[in-house]
């Protein structure tokens, strides 16, 4: 049995359409800018949606409702495909976050921090008939959420999903990464030589997937996670788990490494995460096929990284259009890979997406067109 | 038809294995109990002292289930409630005023729950499939559908599934083995009673 991708909308500082969002990327737009936190975190480059746009978007939505920001973005990103597509009695909601409602620990509200709260909130919301799943592993959880969602489909557990990530830019977590010094002073560099570590963002993105065949919806054709096993925070130095999961994922699909045409990487621009995905890419000899990051578009947004890249993706495999790596202008991986630097029209059959995250995750994901 | 071949439930400073108790501690306090627990273990593993609570009782569960296990295509499957609040809580803390402004990396990393599969992952050199999945109690009804597909589908040998839960002092995990043969039918009356 094939599961398919049939809509996708995503809420992010591009746009609060999967259109919007794919036509500022192709205008070359980036989300990054300078923007002043708090005192002590100061001023970071990050890329943060506009409250006042978005909130005149949500009117439109519903005018009543008055929850936490972070289950406003989750309706916005999921209405449009309940519209479309409406829930049955075996529709599940499945969510892809790090740390969902965080905000809420620092006004004290402890209960409001929990997950289940924020996602039992939204199933209500919408009149979900099943139980909502949680995925919460890191920076691969929104690429996870959607191979759990296959795999569920493909078990009979349910004929259809609405798979939806999101992650919110918190004092919390750039807290977090400063004290790692992990964070780029200017628009991250993914793959670039002078790369010097990562922008945070935000989006909410959501996908529809079910068992129903349509010429126009794009197949999951293989998908695979793999444990690195070598370290909690650092990028394995072989690729390890990165290899395993991409080879598992192209095993499925019955691919080759001939097969695929185009490939959406991680690429945080830490010097660390870029140098491990290019030795891995070329341990997989997929070191010649056109790749790009979209880190310096939209910032790292974690939970939401994997779909939002994902969805962007699948734009380009439906339009036959390489989106342009920004950010990069010289190789700086010790093993060169095919970072694409202009917009190119290509006839792409086959891609693969990759992510990989804190806790030693990597997860890669195949896939491909119907007509 | 796939089976249960071991399970271990960790509360109140108690451990029982496949139903029969092994550990009875009057210690109240968790991290009292956990490291008694740990040095009660041949395994010498100086990682275990750096881990934050949540990771500990993932460590310790995974170790009773997995101490003399040879296959190394385990899939983890680890759930709780409040995903890694208990640490969120701590880096919060640091953050929370600006004149007492004190992040650390080493608190902040456990700020993820799939943390706690990294370690034993590491533990265990288990280069599998895993996932950390958060719901207000065990889904029984999914976790049992998800494993069986994946051992179905050849993605996995055996599956370890577990709740693990670390929360201002309070504990509790109940962690089981999933495989061909075991000595518990894997249906979702057995897995409720095991994660009760």
């Amino acid at each position: 049995m094939a599961v398919y991708i049939h809509s996708s909308n995503c809420i992010s500082p591009l746009g609060f359409t999967t259109k919007d969002n794919f036509q500022a990327l192709l205008s070359g737009r980036s989300a990054i800018e300078k923007i002043f936190i708090n005192d002590a975190i100061g001023t970071i480059y990050a890329g943060k949606i506009n409250n006042q746009l978005f909130d005149a978007h949500f009117q439109s939505i519903d005018t009543l409702f008055s929850g936490a920001r972070i289950e406003k973005l989750l309706i916005a990103a999921l209405h449009p495909l309940i519209n479309k597509h409406c829930i049955k009695n075996d529709s599940v909601l499945i969510f892809s976050t790090t740390k969902g409602n965080i905000s809420a620990l620092a006004e004290n509200q402890l209960n409001d921090a929990f997950i289940p709260t924020t996602i039992h909130n939204i199933n209500t919301y919408f009149g979900f008939k099943t139980e909502p799943i949680v995925i919460s592993n890191a920076c691969v959880s929104g690429v996870m959420a959607l191979s759990i969602a296959k795999r569920l489909i493909e078990s009979g557990a349910f004929s259809n999903a609405f798979v939806v990530a999101a992650d919110e830019l918190t004092p919390f977590v750039i807290s977090g990464f400063q004290s790692f010094q992990a964070m780029s002073n200017e628009v991250c560099k993914p793959y670039d030589k002078n790369r010097n570590g990562i922008n945070l963002g935000e989006a909410a993105a959501a996908v529809y997937v079910s068992d129903t065949f349509s010429a126009n919806a794009i197949t999951i054709a293989g998908e695979a996670n793999s444990n690195d096993a070598n370290h909690i925070s650092g990028p394995s130095r072989t690729g390890e788990g990165l290899v395993l999961s991409i080879e598992k994922a192209l095993k499925e699909a019955q691919k080759t490494t001939t097969d695929i045409d185009y490939i959406s990487a991680h690429g945080t621009a830490t010097l660390y995460n870029d140098e491990m995905e290019a030795i891995a890419f070329n341990r997989m000899q997929l070191q010649n096929v056109p790749l790009n990051s979209l880190k310096a578009y939209y910032g790292h947004t974690l939970g939401a990284s994997g779909l939002l890249e994902s969805i962007v993706a699948i734009e380009s495999l439906k339009t036959n259009t390489l989106v342009p790596s920004l950010g990069f202008k010289e190789q700086g991986t010790s093993q060169s890979i095919n970072i694409i630097t202009k917009q190119e029209q290509k006839p792409l059959k086959a891609i693969l997406k990759t992510a990989s995250g804190f806790g030693g995750s990597n997860s890669a994901m195949v896939f491909t067109k119907n007509k | 038809m796939y089976s249960v071949s071991k399970y271990i439930h960790i509360e109140n400073g108690s451990i029982f294995e496949n139903g029969k108790q092994i550990v009875d501690s009057n210690t109240t306090d968790f991290s009292e109990f956990i490291k008694q627990v740990y040095r009660n273990f041949e395994h010498i593993y100086p990682k275990f002292y750096k881990m934050d609570d949540l990771c500990k009782l993932a460590y310790i569960a995974s170790e009773l289930v997995l101490k003399d296990e040879t296959e190394k295509d385990i899939a983890l499957l680890f759930s709780n409630n409040e995903g890694s609040l208990d640490t969120d809580y701590k880096h919060q803390q640091s953050i929370q005023n600006n004149d007492a402004y004190f992040p650390s990396p080493a608190v902040f990393v456990y700020t993820l729950p799939n943390i706690a599969i990294g370690e034993v992952s590491i533990r265990h050199q288990l280069k599998s499939e895993s996932a950390f999945f958060i719901a207000s109690e065990y889904q029984t009804d999914y976790m049992h559908q998800y494993t069986e597909h994946l051992l179905r589908t050849n993605k996995a040998k055996k599956v370890l599934c577990g709740w693990v839960h670390c929360l201002n002092g309070a504990y509790k995990a109940c962690f089981y083995l999933v495989e061909t043969n075991g000595i518990l039918e894997h249906n979702n009356q057995n897995i409720k009673q095991i994660t009760k």
